[in-house]
Order: C-alpha cells, then structure tokens, then sequence
C-alpha cells in the first residue's frame, strides 16, 4: 500500500538548515558561490511550488492537450537552458529544441505504445519531464564537447576536408567522441545505481510507502526509458548542429 | 593558365588578408613568397576552395572554380597544410584514407616511395612518426589521390636544415612528376629561388612585386 506523504511548509523551512551549511562552507573558503545558492534555492521554492499547482490542475483535468502543452513548454525551456551550455555551436537552439521535442515524443509514445505506461496524465508528465531533462543535459554536454573539439581541431578537420572528404566525413571521429561525451554520465550512473547511490524514483517511492520490489521495477523501467531517450537527444543534436559550422561547399565556417 | 586569380579580398575577423588581388599562376612551379601573416596561406586555401573570397573570382583552368564540384575539385587540387595534421591509426591508414572515400583502392608502396618513404612506415603509428615523417606522410596521402596540381603551405618550415634538404630534394622530384603544376608557400625566397620556376611576392594581402621568371 502507498502511503501519501504530506510535509508542512515548516518542514520544507527546516532543510535550509543545510542549504546554510553550503552557504557557510562556501563563504569560508571563499568559494564566492553564496549568490548561486542563494537563487539557487529561491528559484526552485519558486519554480517547483508553480509547477506542483501546474501539475495538479492538469492532473485534475487529465487531458491529452495540457499534457502535450506543458511537455512542449518543457522543451522549449530545455532548449534555451541548453543553448546557453553549447555557446561555441552556432545556432544552437533549433537543433536543441528538434533533439528534445524527438526524444520526449518518441520515448513516451513508445513506452505508452509497450504497454508499459498508460496514457494518463499521473504517468505521461513526470516520465515526459525526466525524459526532457536528462535529455537537455545529454544534449547540452555533447554539443559544448562539439564545440570544443571542433575549435581544437580546426586544421585536421580542414586536413581532412583538403582530401575530397565531406563535411560529415571529415566530422565522423567528432560525432563519435562528442556522442559519447552526451551518454556516458547516465551510462555511468546507470552501472552504479543501486551501488553507489540510489536514484529519485526509487528513494521517492521508498519514501512513500511502496514496496521495494515496486520501487525497483519502476526505476529500471524509468532508466532504461532514460537511456534511450538520451541517445536520441544526443544524436539527433551532434548531427543538426555540425552542419552549422560549415558552408553548402564543405567548407569550415570562421568562427564567430 | 591553370589559376587566375581576379580582384580578390579576403577578410578574417573583420581584418582584410587579401584586398584587391589579381594574379595569374601558370603551369609549373610556383612559389608564393612574403612575410608572415601576408596573406600567402589564404590564398593557397582559395585555390581548392577550403575557402571562397568574399569579393572576386578564382579561375582554375579558365572555369570559375564554384563551377566545378568542390569534392572533385580537392582531389584534383590537392592540398598538404602547413602543420602535420594526420588521422589515428597507422600510415597505411592515413595515405589510403582519401582514395577510400571514393571507395577506391591505392598503392600506399608507391606513393609513401614518391614521398621518400620506405615500405616498412606503411604499419606504422602515425602520431609516433617526428614532425619530418608526418609531413612526408602528409605528402604521400595527397599524392595517393593522384592530383593534378599539389598545394603545399610551408612544406619544410617545422624542419632543421637537414630534414628540409631532403624534404627539397623530394619536391623537385615531385613537381617533375605533375601533370599541370606544384604552387607552393615560403617565406622563405632562397628556397622558392631553388625550387621554383617563378616567384610571387605577397605582401599586406597584394602582390608586391609581380609574377617573374626564377632568376
């Protein structure tokens, strides 16, 4: 049986006893990192406590369109949040934003297709907003890897394209370097769940009362959804966002 | 004429690299000498289009170059940059790589021997090989593409004398080889006086002094 757990606003209050800690740490050792925790903390009291009422009244009304707003909403936010990570890629943002809408539409219609969630409200909008932030992270961290390789390796790339190779060829050891830098760390963290450290989902329902097992399944499932999801988001970012570093005649653009 | 050269400018970072250049480069060798930061390397990229001038035409042999297919055109005209800039793997790899994008073979012996390369380097790591080796290698991949004209920016600039002699001896072998031509870029003007049949002066992004036979 799952138990509801219902925290007072007092209690809530009660955990910036540790958020003083970090303020405290960092102002000893003159981290200068006491405004970041600071809005930190303030942004997300804000921006979690509107989207919990966001999420009840579409809960309430459990229809298909507010699901699909608010998924939206998401994946325009994940894109400018990512967008500001990748500032070496030219024109960052569409491809961002077709990386994240692809991965958060393909992945919940194929889990909702496997039978594995139903099509409901209570099921699509936490998996749908996992699913789009681990693939903005995804994204964002392979296109800043992007970036960085391609401005270091300038003269190879242009080595290469001097040979009759195409852009996309000259760009194959990149893709391949800047794909991975986008998927190891849910790869890593996906090898050492349950070793290291326990992921949100399963603690969230070890918390409220589920059974261990329950808490299990339900993580494993949301991880594996996770990893493909994050795949999609990192491919389909390194393949758009190349492209805009060079011209129609494979050419490496100046940087900007 | 295998290159004509017609009013061209080339800006980078708002700086203009080469303002108003005309210029034709006939069949043979030729040197593009002239200081540092002349222009004399934007020029060479200009040529098998690894750049386009923003104002300006260039015409390889009487077509405009943006005519030709670009991927078809590098192969033609190929290009061995300034610093060794060579792919993992091993020499076979890298000497092979360009005829493999056509989904053609080559003979790696024969062109690692017109680069003055013994046989045995084919298996050899590439990043191993000294600055010298790899720029031979640079050179024996963009002979395996079989080009009609090679372009090379400072083939000998990161050797020592010993190592730029025999890198020079190699060359002249080289340009007696090509069918059309071998445009090469120096600062240094004893070497293009060695190696050349004419010498262009580059200097502030415009030809100082004009094209001439080697003295």
């Amino acid at each position: 049986m799952i138990l509801a757990i219902h925290l007072s606003l007092a209690q809530v209050a009660a955990t910036l006893a540790l958020v003083a800690i970090a303020a405290a740490v960092s102002g000893w050792q003159r981290a200068d990192l006491e405004r970041d925790i600071a809005v930190a903390t303030f942004r997300s009291f804000l921006q979690l406590t509107a989207i919990g009422y966001v999420i009840k009244l579409i809960f309430d009304q459990n229809k298909l369109i507010f699901v699909l707003a608010l998924i939206a909403a998401m994946v325009i936010f994940g894109a400018f949040t990512a967008r500001r990570r990748a500032r070496r890629v030219p024109g960052a943002f569409w491809p961002l934003l077709i990386a994240l809408a692809l991965a958060g539409t393909a992945t919940l219609a194929l889990v909702v297709a496997l039978g594995v969630f139903q099509a409901r409200a209570r099921y699509l909008v936490p998996v749908g907003g996992m699913v789009i932030g681990n693939a903005m992270t995804a994204a964002a961290v392979a296109l800043n890897r992007l970036g960085d390789d391609i401005a270091d390796a300038a003269p190879q790339i242009e080595a290469t394209l001097a040979l009759g190779a195409t852009a996309g060829q000259a760009m194959r050891p990149i893709l391949q370097r800047s794909l991975r830098s986008g998927m190891i760390p849910l790869i890593d963290s996906t090898k050492t769940t349950g070793l290291i450290f326990f992921p949100g989902t399963m603690v969230g329902m070890l918390l409220a009362g589920a059974a261990p097992i329950d808490a299990v399944r339900l993580q494993l499932t949301l991880l594996y959804v996770l990893l493909g999801s994050v795949a999609l988001a990192a491919l389909t970012a390194v393949l758009l966002a190349y492209r805009n570093f060079f011209t129609s005649a494979h050419q490496l653009r100046e940087p900007c | 004429m295998l290159f004509s050269l017609e009013q061209i400018s080339y800006r980078r970072a708002g700086r203009a690299v080469l303002s108003d250049l005309t210029a034709d480069l006939a069949e043979g060798t030729t040197a593009l000498v002239g200081p540092s930061g002349a222009g004399k390397s934007t020029l060479l990229r200009l040529l098998n289009r690894l750049a386009d001038p923003h104002a300006g035409t260039v015409h390889y042999r009487g077509r405009d170059v943006r005519d030709y297919d670009v991927l078809a055109l590098r192969r033609e005209v190929a290009l061995v940059p300034q610093l060794p800039a060579l792919l993992a793997g091993t020499v076979a790899n890298n000497v092979s790589y360009g005829p493999r994008l056509r989904g053609e073979e080559c003979d790696i012996d024969c062109a690692l021997a017109l680069a003055g390369l013994d046989a045995s380097f084919a298996g050899r790591t590439a990043y191993q090989l000294s600055v010298g080796e790899q720029q031979r290698v640079m050179l024996a991949r963009a002979l395996a593409l079989e080009p009609r004209v090679l372009l090379l920016d400072e083939p000998t600039a990161a050797l020592d004398e010993r190592a730029r002699d025999a890198i020079e001896r190699t060359l002249l072998e080289v340009s007696a080889r090509m069918s059309a031509g071998l445009i090469f870029v120096t600062h240094d003007r004893a070497q293009a006086r060695r190696l050349a049949d004419r010498l262009v002066h580059i200097d502030n992004g415009r030809i100082a002094t004009g094209l001439g036979p080697r003295p």
